[in-house]
């Protein structure tokens, strides 16, 4: 079924998406003339397939459960931000903060994601084909966050539980995250996630692993200057 | 917020439509300012004549077109809703020192080919009081304003002009601005309103006024302006754009072959001409970028 912004009022294509009766309705959906709108595919709870031709503006899938939903273009601010079940496919770049707050589900990107992706994420797994900006992972709670390229400045600052997995460069680690050795259990579980992500080529022996020191997980008087 | 957007033109194909294409990034841009609206357009300039964009506010346009022509010698004079162009062949310095001694007008901007147009209210109704579609020119810059730390006014309104066929706008608040005004001063930079984007465009003036490129210009604000920023500035033939290395304040770049567009946001851009097959960009933190001269 084909959906077309430039014919229906967003508020009209999201209520059709969130109300999917499965004996009724089909799985398959296409949004056409997305321009870049705003919070296109938030709250979405049934298992749905949509394709999005074009650019789309923040929040897009935002809240999403369930729904798997790929992106023929470029993510502004916020895509599959506190995601919590799901797929969300960025087939271009995506803005700031993609995957933030996130509970579950996976958030694949393409090309680059720019500063604060993975922001406070909370159990998604997020696997960038390119690089991630400034600030990546910061205060990141639990799940995996696979970068195949580089990672900006204090990437995973101030994090919990996370574990980050980067191909390229870090220019510069985080408060209280520091390089992690690379264990079997890491390396499976690293492995079944690039195989998620179709990208079995990539060796699991090139990635670094990084995590939280715990070092700011309770109050030290030695540590006062990095709370 | 606010909402910043610009056309650079690298070919001749789109400067019939440069009006037309501006017009419609700032009205999608009233999501992100409706409080006031103003754009600055590059058009070819004419040999020893120099513009002076005015808001005459209240006045009566006759009545200030006769006025003016007891004390400057002008080759014409063009009314533009509550805006005039005024093109002169004398010395800019006296027409200058005139005209801001009319304290019932505004001088908005002056040069060789920038004329700017401001005012307060809903981009769709000043992009439409202007008739910004019917203009053509080489390079614009837009801004739609969501007013924070000073007054809904027209001075208040971006582009700020502080130098020759200069502008700028800016999303983002700087926190130095005080500091950098009385220093500025004191280099003879006139300021007209409490605005901190008018604090960077007279740094902007300063630095190019000691000739230094754009680019140049544009590395040392990043490390003398405090605060959020996404600048976009224009000079007669050169265009550019820099974020702050935090970044917050949004901004994508579409480059084809015919043109750059920035925008604060994607949707602003979307309706212009091939920009599904553009290569589109966010600029990196601390990192200028620039066109022309």
């Amino acid at each position: 079924m084909k959906l077309d912004l430039k014919k229906l009022k967003l508020r009209k294509v999201n209520e059709t998406l969130q109300s999917i009766d499965p004996k009724k309705n089909n799985k398959n959906y296409t949004i056409l003339n997305p321009e870049g709108n705003h919070a296109i595919c938030v709250g979405l709870t049934d298992d749905i397939d949509i394709t999005v031709k074009g650019h789309v503006g923040y929040y897009c899938g935002g809240m999403n459960q369930n729904a798997n939903i790929t992106i023929e273009g470029n993510a502004g601010t916020g895509v599959a931000e506190n995601m919590m079940s799901g797929k969300i496919h960025v087939k271009g770049n995506a803005s700031q903060s993609a995957g933030a707050t996130a509970h579950g589900g996976f958030l694949i990107i393409d090309g680059d994601a720019s500063s604060r992706c993975g922001i406070s994420m909370k159990g998604i797994d997020i696997v960038v084909k390119g690089s991630v900006g400034h600030m990546s992972a910061f205060m990141a709670q639990s799940g995996n966050l696979i970068v195949c390229g580089n990672a900006g400045e204090a990437l995973g600052d101030s994090l919990y539980e996370t574990d980050i997995y980067i191909r390229g460069k870090v220019k510069s680690l985080g408060a209280d995250c520091i390089e992690k050795k690379m264990d079997n259990k890491h390396l499976k579980k690293l492995e079944k996630l690039l195989k998620k992500a179709k990208l079995e080529k990539l060796k699991t022996k090139d990635f670094k692993r990084y995590g939280s020191a715990r070092k700011l997980y309770n109050f030290k008087i030695d540590n006062v200057s990095s709370y | 917020m606010c909402g910043i957007v610009g056309i650079y033109l690298k070919s001749k194909k789109f400067e019939k439509d440069l009006g037309k294409m501006l017009s419609g990034m700032l009205v999608n841009m009233e999501s992100r300012g409706p409080d006031s609206a103003g754009f600055a357009i590059y058009k070819k300039e004419k040999k020893e004549e120099f513009k002076y964009s005015i808001c005459i506010n209240n006045l009566v346009f006759e009545k200030f077109k006769k006025d003016i022509s007891k004390k400057i010698k002008y080759n014409s004079i063009l009314k533009n809703s509550d805006h005039a162009i005024l093109s002169s062949k004398e010395n800019p310095n006296k027409v200058l020192s005139i005209l801001n001694e009319i304290k019932e007008i505004s001088l908005v901007g002056y040069g060789r080919s920038i004329e700017i147009f401001k005012q307060i209210g809903n981009p769709k109704d000043v992009v439409k009081k202007f008739n910004l579609e019917k203009f053509s020119g080489t390079h614009a810059i837009g801004h739609t304003r969501m007013a924070t730390e000073s007054a809904i006014t027209t001075d208040g309104s971006h582009p700020y002009s502080t130098g020759s066929d200069e502008c700028l706008v800016h999303n983002g608040s700087l926190s130095n601005h005080n500091n950098l005004r009385r220093d500025l001063i004191k280099r003879r930079i006139n300021f007209k309103s409490e605005n901190d984007t008018e604090v960077a465009a007279g740094y902007i003036s300063n630095h190019l006024s000691n000739k230094k490129n754009l680019k140049e210009t544009l590395e040392s604000a990043l490390s003398d302006l405090d605060g959020f920023y996404t600048f976009i500035t224009g000079t007669k033939k050169g265009f550019a754009i820099v974020r702050d290395e935090i970044a917050c304040k949004p901004a994508v770049i579409s480059e084809t072959k015919d043109y750059v567009a920035i925008a604060s946001e994607f949707q602003a851009m979307a309706h212009l001409p091939g920009v599904n097959i553009a290569n589109i960009f966010e600029p990196q933190p601390g990192i200028v970028y620039s066109w022309g001269n």
